[in-house]
Order: C-alpha cells, then structure tokens, then sequence
C-alpha cells in the first residue's frame, strides 16, 4: 500500500475502523486486524468463498458481493457471510438423462420459480440467474449450461431467492450434463486414447525415458514448432 | 482508470501496434526466441531464484546441506505447532483407510481413485472443499490429442521446460496419461472447448511445439475442479469430508510408517486425530511464503503445509531451489495486484512491449525465461512503467487479440480476464494491461516415484505438493495435467498400499526429535511451522494484540 493514502471509514460488526481508501473488503478486514479463517479462498473472484452482504452510507438496499473484488466505500458497513447451508442431491451421472426429467427429480424446487430476479441482479458475476433458472425449467440443458458456465458457487443467489431454489447446485448438474452428453465426441480424442492403449508410443517413450540427456537436448531443439 | 502519464505511454502502444499486428498475421516470428545461451545469461542475470540471497542451506532433516528457497527453509527449521503429549493416540478421533489432505483437483481425483479402487477415504481440508488454486486456474490443460501431435512431443517439451531435470518415468507417465485424463474429465462432464466440427480447440503455451492447451474459456481450473468435486460430493458413502480442518503434523507407527494425522480446526481450535492405513498429500503450493517479496496468484492457503509435515515424517524433498515467477501478473490496478493475466492472452496473439512500444521478448518463452526478460527490461534498461503505488511493469498489448481474430474474441475466449479488469474500470479489449512477474508455482516438492510414493512407507503424494514432475520449470497447462495424472494415480496405488497395510502402534515421537535438532541449530521458540495462514495484519495492529506471547501466524 502506498504512503499517505486517504483513508475511510467502514463498520465491522458494527464497529468503525479506518482502513485505505481503495482496499477491497478483504484487505479492509485484514487492515482492521480480523484474520480471516473462513469466508476466504482465491482471493482472486475465482472460488465464490467470499459472499458478502454490506449497505452504503445513506443507503437503504442491502447489496452483496466478493470481499476480493468489492472496493470499500466510506461508511460501508459489512458482514461475511462464510457459508450458505444448501441442498445438494446424489446423484450417478451416469445414470441421469440430459433432460428436463432430471430436473424434476432432482431439483424439483426449481419449477416453484417467481421469476422475480433476484438472483441476477444479486450475482457477482454478472450472470443471467433467472434465465438459466427458466431454461431449466423448459429443459433447455444446454443453454443453461451455457448461461451458467462463470457461475463460481458463491451461493448469494440461493440466499436471497424468495423460493429457496439452489440455482447454483442445480447448474453444475446442467453443466455436467452438457460436457458428458450434449456436446459433440471429438474423433481425435478418442483416436489417440485408442492409440496409446494399444501401445503405439510405448517403445520411442521408452526410449526417451532411457536417452541420456544430450540426446533429449539435441531432439529438443531440432523440434519443429507449429503454432497454428 | 489509467493516470494520464499512463496513458502517454499507452499511445507509444497504439503507435506501434498496426507494424505489430502486420507481422503478427504475417505467419513469421514476431521476435526472435532466444538461443540456449542467451537463455541462460538473461536467467542467471535476473530470475530471482539466482539473486544472492534466494536460497540457503538446511541445516536438519532429509535434505540436510541442500540449498533451497530461502523462505521454505525458515519453514523447515522450525518448531511444531503441537506438543505431543497432549494427544491420546490409542483413541484417535477418525479411522479411515486413505487419508488425503488438501481439496484441490489433484485431492479429489485421488479420493475418487482410491474410493473406487474399494478404500474408505476421509478428505480433509484447510479451507472450503475445492477453494484451491486448482480452481483458479484459466489458460488451459496440456494432452497431446491432435493429429499432428503426439505423446513424444509432449515429452520433450515438458523435459524441455524443465531445464532436462525432469524425472523421466514422471513424464512419460504424465504424457502418456494425458489423452486419457481429458477423456475421463469429458466423461465426468467437464465442457471443454471444441471446435464446430466436434474437435478439440486447442492453443499454443509457452514452451509448447504444438498447440495442445485444452480449455473450458478462461475457467479451466474451475470447470475441472468443480465438476470432480461435484463428483466427490456424490460419494458420501465412501468419501467422508472435514473442511476447516488443516494437517498440521503426520502421526507415524511403531515401524517408521506414516499412520495418520493431526488436524487443527480453524474455527472452533479444536485439535483432532486421524488414524489412517495410508495418507496422500495434495496440498499444493506455496505462493503465499511471497518468496522475495513478490506478490503471489496463490490462493489463501498455499502456505506450504504439506511439505513441511511430510518433511518432519522424514519426506525428502526435490527442486526446493526453484520458483516459478509467471511474467503476467497484474501490477495495476492496486486492488489486483499480483493477480494472474493467464498465459492464454499471449498465445490468442497478446504481445508483451516496453513502455514505449516496442517489443523485447518472443511472447512464448518458457515461462522462467519469459519473467527474466521482463525483469531485465524493468531493471537494467528501465524501459517499465511506474504505478502510482511504486511497482514497475511493462505492457500486455491485449487489444491486438481482437484485432487478430476479431471482435468478441476476448468476451468469449477470455471472459474471466475482461471481468477482472472490467470490476476495476479497465477494459482489456480497448487497453493494455500493465504486467510484472508474480510468484505463481512451486516447481519442486516432496519426491515421488511414479506410484506416488515417497520414502517414507504410506505416504504419498500427488500435484503441486510433488516434486520431479517439471523438473526446474513447469510449463503451462501441464499443472492442470498433473493434478488428474497423478491424483488418481495417488488415488489407486494409496487404496492398493492401505488393502496391505498394518499399522503398528500410532506416535509421534518424529515430532518431538525433530524438535530437539530444531532447538540444537539455536532457533527462537516462536518459529513454529506450518504456517497455516499468512499474516496481512498491519504491523501497527499487531502491537495492539500481543498478549505475553504471540507465535506464528494464527492467532
Ligand atoms: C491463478 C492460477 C492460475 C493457474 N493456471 C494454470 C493453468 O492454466 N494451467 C495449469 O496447468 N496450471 C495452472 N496453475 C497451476 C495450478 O494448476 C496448480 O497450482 C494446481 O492447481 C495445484 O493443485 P493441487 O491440487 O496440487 O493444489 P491446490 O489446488 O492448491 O489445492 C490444495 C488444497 O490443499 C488444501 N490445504 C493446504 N494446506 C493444507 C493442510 N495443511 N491441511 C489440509 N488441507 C490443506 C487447500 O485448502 C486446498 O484445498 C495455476 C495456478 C494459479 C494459482
Ligand atoms: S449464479 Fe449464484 S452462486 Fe453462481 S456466482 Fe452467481 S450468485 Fe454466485
Ligand atoms: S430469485 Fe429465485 S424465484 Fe426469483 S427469479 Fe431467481 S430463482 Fe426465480
Ligand atoms: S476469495 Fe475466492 S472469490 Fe473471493
């Protein structure tokens, strides 16, 4: 942190602390002298560990989230939120069709959608919730997949939804779907899988393994490299 | 967002981008790649592993006389968080076949592995199930699946990357394993990126002679990790799961072999015990030792851990002399600082340039090379860019990406990175992003056969926390790979071990002699290991909250 850098104000558990002005929540935290054990993981927006409720000066809406990637502002006032108990089914992939009927087994909260929104103006990252939520319930597997990829399990969605629907829980399924069933094989995959089980690498690998080092240095530079 | 002499600078950019992006679409080599010689004056001049001070020797343990990483060593030679006669071994709180510590994608395909190979497996873990850097991972995972590609390549390219110090069964398990892992990732559902005709996408990385980095858009590491953790999550019956509940030391048996563990609960600070026929350790790296000062990509928790309990049970250690500095790291914005621009920005066409524009470095060197370059144009040509905060860095010119193959390039291949950047008011397709080497991996690790095994009987390991692999330098997208090679490799042979195993009577008499040679080499009481968590605590602060003792980092 650079010097001299105007500091503001923020409340935690009600208390007011002076932290830089430009810290995200987390750093605001660890500034004030809470050390984080839970409610914290990449500190990078990857992992959704971080979920955080918090008002601004004047403001009555409650907003949320990332303590990562949310910057402070002066008379913020802030609560972790460390973990969202949910729901979450077992299930054997192999044995759930990619349809709408899995949805209903599975997930059968989902169709009690009031399609309020909630959750896509709660979600961190920008995610179209209510309409992945909708494409499930018509069982459009795939384009909820689709409009759920960047979801990074945070779980605010679930926490505010007036239906106490685990959209996030329910995405994963969508997406599993989709990478198992929905999208098209790759020919080359499974020729090469095919390939090295019936052993067509084993002797030059083998040879390699045993090669002394001048030799794997020579071939490493007479390689031919191909970018596109 | 950018300072208006920012954005001087950022117009020497624009100035010379049409000539950059000519010669980009000409096909030719934007820059020369460095010979071996000039590869090796520029690391030995700059990479910060070969600075005076970067390593020392360790005094006690397995690899005492070894130079390593100067930080790891202070981890070594350290006291234990424990006292080992508080515990009650004869009633310990768990029992399990395989224990594996640490919930990152390399834990969890080893808990499935070992699950479905008939072992009863307990999965403990530091922080929330799957926040891990396994999850944070965005260019990409190496296979070689393409047709004019194959598993020799891939060979030589890893060995290449790793300076020929790789241990070769290593990689041959891991490129010969490649296609099948991304074949069994598929089958487990991950989405990864194919082309309209059904075809793998593929990408090239730094170091790579083929285009081979598979992707999942710019959430690779997350779509893996989450979807095998889903797959965990579904196996209550065999996988049992403690989050918040940290190693901090191994418990042997009467015979020297590794028989369980004792965890440290974070929240309630409670210390519990785990009896176990055979332990994996999957817990990661350690960015966050912040090496030389730098900043770091790692998660919360990669604070070495693993290695440091595995090394008190009498683990040797291999390549803790190496740190893998990624060149793009964000340096501005403050609030991202040492935050991760992946590797894919350079191989979609992104080209690395001075402050005034011009080019210094082929933007696909190995990555240690890649850093070195950077650092020297920073240092001795001083041709970086100053933030306002006092980093120096030079440009990533992303905005060629989309002038190469076209607009909403970067929205679709890179989603995660314009977010980023976008939370901050930048925007990556329109602007360049300031970039400095940041610590991102831990080359090195605990030694390994290609069973997993270590040589202490009943512990093995598997990802980042392993050491042979990348030899002295990973290149990208093979981390990804390894984590699913030798998880679930870890995984069955850990399951076979535990079918054979006989635990003798559980102590932790290791603890306490390694105690006495710690105390022999004069080291304050108060260095204790493993850290647990890293301290971001303002000195000012902390004078507030010392009782009569503060020790470590947890308080
Ligand atoms: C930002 C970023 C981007 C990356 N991008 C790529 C990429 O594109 N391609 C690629 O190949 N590689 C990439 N990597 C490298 C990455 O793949 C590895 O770091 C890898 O994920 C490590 O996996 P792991 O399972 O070994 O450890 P991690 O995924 O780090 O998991 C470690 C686990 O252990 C737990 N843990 C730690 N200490 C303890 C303890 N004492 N007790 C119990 N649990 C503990 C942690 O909580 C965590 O769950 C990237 C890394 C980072 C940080
Ligand atoms: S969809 Fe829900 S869980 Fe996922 S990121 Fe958005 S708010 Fe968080
Ligand atoms: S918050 Fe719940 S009820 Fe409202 S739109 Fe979202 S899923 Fe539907
Ligand atoms: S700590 Fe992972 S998203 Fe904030």
């Amino acid at each position: 942190m650079p010097k001299n850098v105007p500091m503001v104000k923020v409340y935690i558990l009600g208390e007011g602390f002076d932290v830089p002005e430009g810290s995200t929540i987390i750093g605001a935290l660890e500034y004030a002298g809470f050390q984080l054990t839970v409610g914290v993981g990449c500190r990078e927006g990857f992992c959704g560990a971080c979920a955080t409720l918090y008002r601004e000066k004047g403001d009555y809406k409650l907003q949320a989230g990332l303590a990562c990637q949310t910057v402070v502002t002066d008379g913020m006032n802030i609560a972790q939120i460390p973990f969202v108990p949910a729901e979450k089914p077992i299930y054997d992939i192999n044995k759930v069709d990619p349809d709408i009927e899995a949805f209903k087994t599975l997930y059968p909260t989902l169709f009690r959608c009031v399609g309020c929104n909630t959750c896509t103006k709660i979600c961190p990252q920008d995610i179209e919730v209510m309409d992945y939520v909708q494409a499930l319930i018509r069982g459009d597997v795939a384009r909820a997949a689709d409009l759920s990829f960047d979801c990074i399990r945070c779980g605010l969605c679930a926490l505010r939804c007036p239906a106490e629907i685990v959209q996030y829980n329910a995405a994963i399924l969508a997406r599993r779907l989709t990478g198992k069933y929905l999208l098209p094989k790759s020919p080359d995959l499974e020729a090469r899988v095919k390939e090295i089980a019936e052993g067509l690498y084993n002797n030059e690998l083998e040879k390699l393994t045993t090669s002394n080092t001048e030799t794997i240095k020579k071939r490493y530079y007479d390689r031919e490299i191909k970018t596109g | 967002m950018y300072p208006e002499y920012m954005r001087k600078s950022i117009r020497k950019v624009e100035k010379t981008r049409p000539e950059r992006l000519k010669l980009a679409r000409s096909g030719k080599a934007i820059f020369p790649m460095m010979s071996a010689e000039e590869r090796q004056e520029v690391l030995d001049k700059f990479h910060p592993d070969y600075k005076k001070d970067a390593r020392k020797k360790v005094r006690i343990g397995p690899n005492k006389g070894d130079n390593i990483t100067t930080e790891v060593v202070d981890q070594l030679e350290a006291y234990s968080r424990i006292k080992p006669d508080y515990f009650d071994l004869k009633n310990p709180d768990y029992e399990t076949d395989v224990l594996v510590i640490g919930a990152g994608s390399a834990g969890f395909s080893a808990s499935l592995l070992a699950a479905e190979n008939g072992a009863d497996v307990l999965l403990v873990t530091k922080l929330r199930i799957g926040d891990s850097n396994s999850m944070m991972a965005q260019g990409g995972i190496q296979a070689s699946v393409r047709p004019d590609d194959n598993p020799v390549l891939h060979y030589l390219d890893v060995m290449g990357g790793g300076h020929f110090d790789n241990i070769p069964e290593l990689v041959k398990a891991l490129v010969a394993e490649a296609p099948d892992a991304i074949h069994w990732l598929q089958d487990l559902g991950v989405m990864f990126d194919r082309n309209e005709d059904g075809t793998m996408l593929t990408k090239p990385g730094g170091g790579t002679c083929r285009p081979r980095m598979h992707s999942a858009r710019d959430y690779t590491g997350a779509a893996i990790c989450r979807t095998i953790r889903d797959e965990v999550l579904n196996r209550p019956d065999k996988i049992k799961i403690l989050e918040h509940q940290p190693a901090v030391e191994l418990i042997k048996d009467e015979n020297g072999n590794v028989a369980g563990a004792v965890l440290y609960h974070l929240e309630n600070r409670n210390y519990y015990t785990v009896k176990a026929k055979a332990i994996i350790i999957a817990t990661g790296g350690f960015g966050r030792l912040h090496v030389k000062g730098f900043e770091t990509t790692n998660h919360y928790g990669a604070t070495a851990d693993g290695l440091v309990v595995a090394y008190r049970a009498g683990a040797k250690l291999l390549y803790m002399d190496s740190v893998q500095y990624h060149p793009t790291g964000a340096v501005y914005p403050p609030q991202i600082l040492g935050f991760l621009c992946t590797e894919k920005l350079r191989g979609l066409g992104a080209q690395p340039v001075n402050k005034n524009g011009e080019l210094f470095v082929h933007p696909l060197e190995p990555r240690d090379i890649e850093a070195s370059a950077f650092i020297r144009e920073c240092t001795e040509r001083d041709l970086g860019i100053q933030t306002p905060g006092g980093q120096v860095g030079i440009w990533l010119d992303s905005p060629l990406i989309e002038k190469l193959s076209g607009p909403g390039t970067i929205k679709k291949n890179l989603p995660a990175m314009l977010r980023q950047f976008e939370r901050f008011d930048v925007d990556i397709t329109q602007d360049p992003i300031l970039v400095y080497p940041t610590l991102h991996y831990q080359n090195g690790g605990i030694e390994i056969n290609d069973h997993c095994e270590t040589n202490v009987n009943g512990l093995f390991v598997a990802g980042e926390a392993a050491g042979g692999i990348h030899g002295r330098n990973r290149l990208m997208g093979n981390s990804q790979l390894d984590l699913i090679v030798f998880g679930r490799r870890a995984g069955i042979y850990a399951a076979e071990y535990a079918k054979k195993a006989k635990t003798g009577k559980l102590t932790l008499s290791h603890i306490t002699e390694y105690d006495q040679e710690v105390k022999k080499i004069g080291i304050d009481r108060k260095h204790i290991s493993p850290m647990v968590l890293p301290d971001y605590t303002p000195a000012s602060v902390k004078e507030r909250q010392y009782t009569t003792e503060y020790q470590g980092t947890l308080r």
